[in-house]
């Protein structure tokens, strides 16, 4: 017992330390981090926050990031939830093609995208604003969300729905208040999911957006090339972006593992 | 099973107007961009397969393409062997398998820049706590921007400590949907760890891992972001996977029609070789 709970313990170790190297190195100074080698900051500073938290093109970078990830969960979640059902209840015509490319839409390398992405936005109008890019999130977080969605409806008896329809529920009326509430871990979990995919998304969010909507990601990116070394600024704003998901994945803690798997064990 | 009913197209349609109005137009831009030749300035003639043939034949494709398979298998062979030894040695219940969970969920949840970036930072040979333990401490030679191995190593620990946890959250999954009378009774038999884990453990986990490795598969393969932060795709041409060089003939020359072709084959494997497992996964749902 001892032995095996070793493995895990290293594990977690090794994910820990690139991320303490990045905590650590926010609170340096940038003559200290340039100077050498150093474990642990040897004189303690929080200027990279501060930069961060009073400077509005780093703050609004992180508004706009979570601006455009709220949009496209609420999306991906709502246009979701009603496909997943079908996929789950109905057989129709073409319906296992449709599941199919619809997972295709996750295949796609975004860098085969990027550029007609651009075209596409810019044609419809919408280059620039939150919107853009949280339906460009769609593409990968909506097929996402339809297969972790059916996986769990699937694992509800179908006696629910036919007792609730006998007992003359309408079928909007039995969807909202009986049959989401019965599967709402699974709609956390989907939620989240969608939530971490289109976080961690960089090239369309920094494609589709120049000023208004630009994601905090991209900031940092070019802080990185025109600052020239200030590592100490940039291991900040990294440590920012993993505030968010640590937060979310709080919520969703004991239906990590089942999630992970899509609802499907 | 299920009911047979066309209305179910209806709750559906919502799905289908928003994904195709996100896949479709913008691939068939890319169809459109790979049989015409362009000089700027909007023109456009008509090409034929012409970049088709010539991608295909090109070294310089090859020379990705080879890189990009590497990449991939090292990532599986390394990742699925690794993420279920860890998950078969997670405690099942009690108040550290949240702790565990999120901790190893985290990874995943840094934007890939973020994580590029740091793991940069990380690197560094004389400043990073990585770079400088192997230079100064263990006194290896180790300068990822000179070596081409060295960088080789860094992207692949890079994704190794980036998504094992998938691998280990989907097998954990699957182990603790075991009931605990399987191993009271294998215990009974006298059965053996490896028969356990041959009989009881492996078959229970096929479908979740049947889902890693396609997951891995398709991300690993698409990887762009987080090895262009770190190395930018050098020393010299050695970590350009084919995302990176699709970029860099899109939008660093421009060469919109040959990049279209490149993108479409890529996505013709991806697609052909996700295919593959995803009838293999199909299969087990129905047994």
């Amino acid at each position: 017992m001892q032995k095996r709970s070793l493995v895990p313990i290293l594990y977690i170790f090794f994910l820990m330390l690139p991320i303490y190297w990045l905590v650590a190195m926010s609170f340096k100074t940038t003559n200290e981090i340039l100077s050498g080698f150093s474990l642990f900051p040897q004189t303690f500073t929080l200027e990279a926050y501060k930069t961060i938290f009073t400077d509005p093109t780093w703050y609004w970078g992180y508004i706009n990031s979570i601006l455009y990830v709220s949009i496209n969960t609420v999306i991906s979640i709502t246009v979701a939830l009603p496909a997943a059902y079908a996929f789950s209840r109905y057989r129709f015509l073409g319906d296992k093609q449709l599941f199919f490319w619809l997972l295709t839409n996750r295949m796609a390398p975004a860098a085969v995208f990027a550029l007609p992405f651009f075209q596409l936005y810019s044609a419809v109008g919408i280059f620039d604003t939150h919107l853009a890019v949280a339906l460009a999130h769609c593409l990968f977080n909506i097929p996402l969300a339809v297969w972790i969605l059916e996986g769990f409806m699937g694992g509800v008896p179908k006696e629910l729905d036919e007792t609730a329809f006998v007992d003359g529920y309408s079928f909007p009326r039995f969807f909202v208040s009986i049959f989401i509430p019965t599967i709402k871990a699974g709609v956390g979990v989907a939620a989240f999911f969608c939530f971490m995919f289109s976080w961690v998304e960089l090239l369309l969010a920094k494609t589709l957006t120049a000023v208004a909507a630009k994601p905090i990601a991209a900031t940092m990116t070019k802080t990185a090339s025109s600052a020239g070394y200030e590592l100490g600024l940039l291991a900040a704003a990294g440590t920012l972006t993993i505030v968010p998901g640590a937060i979310v994945i709080y919520f969703v803690r004991n239906y990590i593992a089942k999630g992970f798997a899509m609802g499907r064990v | 099973m299920k009911t047979e009913n066309q209305k179910a197209w209806f709750f559906v349609l919502p799905v289908l107007l928003l994904v195709a109005f996100n896949a479709l137009i913008p691939m068939m831009t890319v169809v459109n961009y790979s049989v015409q030749e362009t000089f700027g300035d909007n023109l456009f003639f008509w090409e034929g397969l012409g970049w088709f043939e010539q991608i295909l034949r090109s070294d310089r494709f090859h020379a990705a393409l080879g890189r990009q398979f590497m990449f991939t298998a090292l990532i599986l062979i390394i990742e699925v062997p690794l993420g279920i030894a860890i998950a078969l040695s997670m405690p099942r219940k009690g108040f550290w398998v949240p702790v565990c969970l999120v901790l190893m969920a985290l990874p995943m949840l840094i934007p890939w820049n973020v994580v590029g970036a740091m793991w940069n930072i990380f690197a560094l040979p004389d400043i990073g706590l990585l770079g400088y333990f192997l230079n100064h401490v263990l006194g290896i030679n180790y300068d990822m921007t000179q070596d081409p191995v060295a960088a080789w190593v860094t992207i692949i620990t890079m994704d190794v400590w980036h998504w094992t946890s998938l691998v280990v959250l989907l097998a954990y999954a699957g182990l603790v949907s075991i009931p605990d009378a399987y191993y009271q009774a294998a215990k009974i038999d006298g059965a053996s760890n490896w028969s356990v884990f041959r009989f009881i453990q492996l078959p229970k986990m096929k479908n979740v891992l049947t889902i890693a490795i396609l997951l891995r598969f398709m991300d690993s393969f698409n990887i762009y972001t987080e090895p262009f932060v770190l190395t930018g795709g050098g020393p010299g041409n050695s970590t350009t996977l084919l995302s990176i060089d699709l970029v860099k003939i899109a939008l660093g020359q421009f060469d919109l029609g040959p990049a279209a072709a490149m993108s479409l084959i890529y996505f013709a494997i991806t697609l052909l070789v996700s295919w593959l497992f995803y009838t293999l996964m199909t299969k087990d749902d129905l047994n």
